[in-house]
Parts: structure tokens; sequence; C-alpha cells
């Protein structure tokens, strides 16, 4: 009886369930964060319980859909799904100033460049290397290396399978995780140590997690710079990936 | 009103996707080019143009804004569980080296593209 009526719960209050479990997802994650003293690597870690989850879930269903083929987690279909994703990735342009594109000036402008179409290409080499052949396949593995939003976001856009836009966001999660992990240890070696070099890793690197931990792990004088950069690469990683990116790959693996 | 933010995104999302789904016509490609990030432009757009009129969004409207984009980071983690993980772990090596490579690479370029940032201030 119990049991029935926890279920009705959560058939019918899908979305509200959903907001619940990624809530506790989200203060686990924290929590775990918190007491090995990485506060910033809270989402990177919130992302891998839900991979992980997806997993489990995937093993014991037999299904695609990660949790959301159990029924009573139907509701993250609606809060993961494309529509809500888009919305909120669109709102994070706002408080972007114009001015701010300015003062990062034509560094600012290579290095965003430079690093969406390095990270693609890497991304992109990967894939043929490791045998995939669908230009639509071989485009969203390499978004995936720009950032875990560029790669679903061009997946749905160009239709590649739910395996593959998988894939994609691995290949960012890893990005983001080591691009945490790594900046510390590597920044007296490329000499991030000022502004300039700053706004340079944002726009190389991109992944706005990944730059605020990593900055904040070497110097947190310098996170409002690489964090300027950064904000722009996800939107332009969404602009160029999925049209001059796709075309490119089109007419060379299509 | 908070609700005037969140029509603000909805307005920009429907313009955007609408002209990514125009372009991916244009081009023959299927579906939307990249109508998200026309999408943030068109939001960027707005909220400078405002600003520079010296009439800026009410405080309410953007934190309806904020309220959205506070959402992001969870919106992602749901997105995560519902992917096909176990497909995707059986080309593990993929999202390894790609999301790898990418990283260390674009983190060797960073000396490289500063000096181009320094010498270009000092011939200023």
């Amino acid at each position: 009886m119990v049991a029935n009526i926890i279920t009705k719960l959560f058939t019918s209050y899908g979305l509200v369930g959903a907001i619940g479990i990624v809530a506790l997802i989200m203060f686990i994650a924290y929590s775990i964060a918190d007491a090995i003293g990485q506060k910033r690597m809270g989402s990177a870690f919130a992302i891998i319980i839900g991979l992980i989850l997806a997993y489990i879930a995937g093993k014991y269903t037999g299904g695609e859909k990660g949790l959301s083929d159990i029924k009573l987690f139907a509701g993250l279909g609606l809060l993961g799904g494309g529509m809500l994703r888009d919305y909120a990735i669109i709102s994070t342009a706002y408080g972007v100033k114009l001015e701010n594109l300015k003062k990062a000036g034509l560094v600012g402008v290579i290095s965003l460049l430079v690093g969406v179409a390095f990270s693609f290409v890497v991304g992109a080499i990967v894939a043929v290397a490791l045998g995939f052949k669908n230009p639509v396949d071989i485009t969203t593995i390499g978004a995936g290396a720009v950032t875990f939003i560029v790669g679903p976001v061009t997946g749905s856009a160009l239709g590649a399978s739910s395996e593959v836009i998988a894939l994609s966001i691995a290949a960012g999660v890893v990005k983001s995780v080591l691009t945490m992990i790594i900046t510390p240890i590597i920044a007296p070696v490329i000499g991030l140590n000022n502004p300039t070099a700053a706004m340079v890793y944002g726009g190389l690197l991109g992944t706005t997690s990944g730059v605020a931990g990593g900055l904040a792990a070497t110097d947190p004088k310098l996170v409002p710079y690489g964090a300027m950069t950064a904000t722009f690469y996800t939107g332009l990683g969404t602009l160029l990936v999925p049209s001059v990116g796709f075309l490119i790959i089109r007419a060379i693996f299509g | 009103m908070e609700i005037y933010g969140l029509g603000i995104i909805a307005f920009c999302m429907f313009a955007g996707t609408f002209i990514g789904n125009l372009l991916g016509e244009l081009l023959g490609v299927k579906g939307d080019v990249g109508g998200v990030g026309i999408a943030m432009l068109f939001l960027v757009l707005i909220s400078n143009y405002l600003e520079a009129k010296g009439k800026p969004f009410p405080e309410k409207t953007a934190k309806g804004i904020e309220f959205v984009s506070s959402l992001y980071i969870p919106i992602v983690v749901a997105m995560s569980s519902i992917q096909n993980v176990v497909a995707a772990f059986s080309g593990g090596a993929v999202a390894f080296l790609a999301g790898g490579l990418a990283t260390i690479g674009s983190m060797l370029l960073i000396p490289l593209i500063s000096k181009i940032g320094t010498t270009q201030e000092s011939k200023k």
C-alpha cells in the first residue's frame, strides 16, 4: 500500500520528484567535494554521480535513457531534457558585457577561436582514430572535447544517437575534471601567473567549472580574468561547431 | 516581475532557434544550426543595449534570469543521469582520449598565445 502511494507520487509529480533527486545528488556531491577540500569540484562530482546512476540504471533496465527509464524517475527526462537544458544555457549569457569582450581584446578573441577549434579538431581526430566514420558522430565527439554542453547541443541538433551524445558528455566531463586537477600543477610551467595568461587560459580551456576550479586552486586573483573569456567559449562553441564544424567534417568524411 | 526575466529568455530562445532552424534549412543541414548560440547573443545584445541606454532590466526581471541560470548545473546533472552511459562505456577510450588530449594540448598552447598578447602590449 505504502509502495503504491509512493509510486503514484513519483509518477504524478514527476518533475518535482526529479528536482528533489537532483538536489539530493548535488548535496551529496558538494559534501564529498567539501570533505576533500575541493569545493569547486562539486559540480563535476555531481555530474559524475549522475553518469554513474545512469550507468547502473542502464544495466538494470537495459534501456537507453538512464535513470528516466525507471518509472519512479521518469521526471528526470523532462528536467534533463533538451528544452530546459537549452533554456538554462541561454540564461547564462546574461551578465556577459560587450565591453568585456572588447577589454579581453584581440588576444582573448584569438584564444577563444583557437581554443574551440583546437579542442574540436583533437576530439574529432581521436574519434576518427578510434573508428568512428559517420560525420555526425565525429562532429559530436569533437564537440564534446569542446565542453560537455557543446557536445549534447551539437549531438541533438545533428540527430546523433544517445550513445554518442553520452560519449561527448563524458569527454567534456573528462576535460572539466582534468582541468581542475592539472591547472595548479602545470601553472608554473605554462606561465599562468598574470591576468593576460589567465584570459588566454579561460579562452583556450573554456570549461567554465574547470576554469573557475583550476584558477581558484592556482591563484584566486586570476579567477575573474579566466572566467571572463571562458563565459564566451560555450556560446561560441554552440554557434560554430554544429554549423561550420559540421560542414567541414561532412566535407571531409561525408 | 520575475516572470518577465523568464519570458525574455523564452523570447531569445524562440528567436534564436527560429534563425538556427532557418539557417539549417538554408544550409541543407538537418535541424538547428547554432540556435542556442544565437539566442545567447540576443540576450547579450538586448541587456547591453538597455544598459547603454541607462535603462537596465529591473531588479526583479534580472532575478528571474539569474534564477534560470542558477539551474544550469542541476539541469546538466539531470541530463547526465538520463544518458546511455552503458553504451558510452563500451567506447570509453574515446571520451578519455578526446577530453584528455584536448585539455593537455590547450594548456600547452597558453604560453604561445600569451606571447602574442604581450608583444601586442609592448607595441602600444
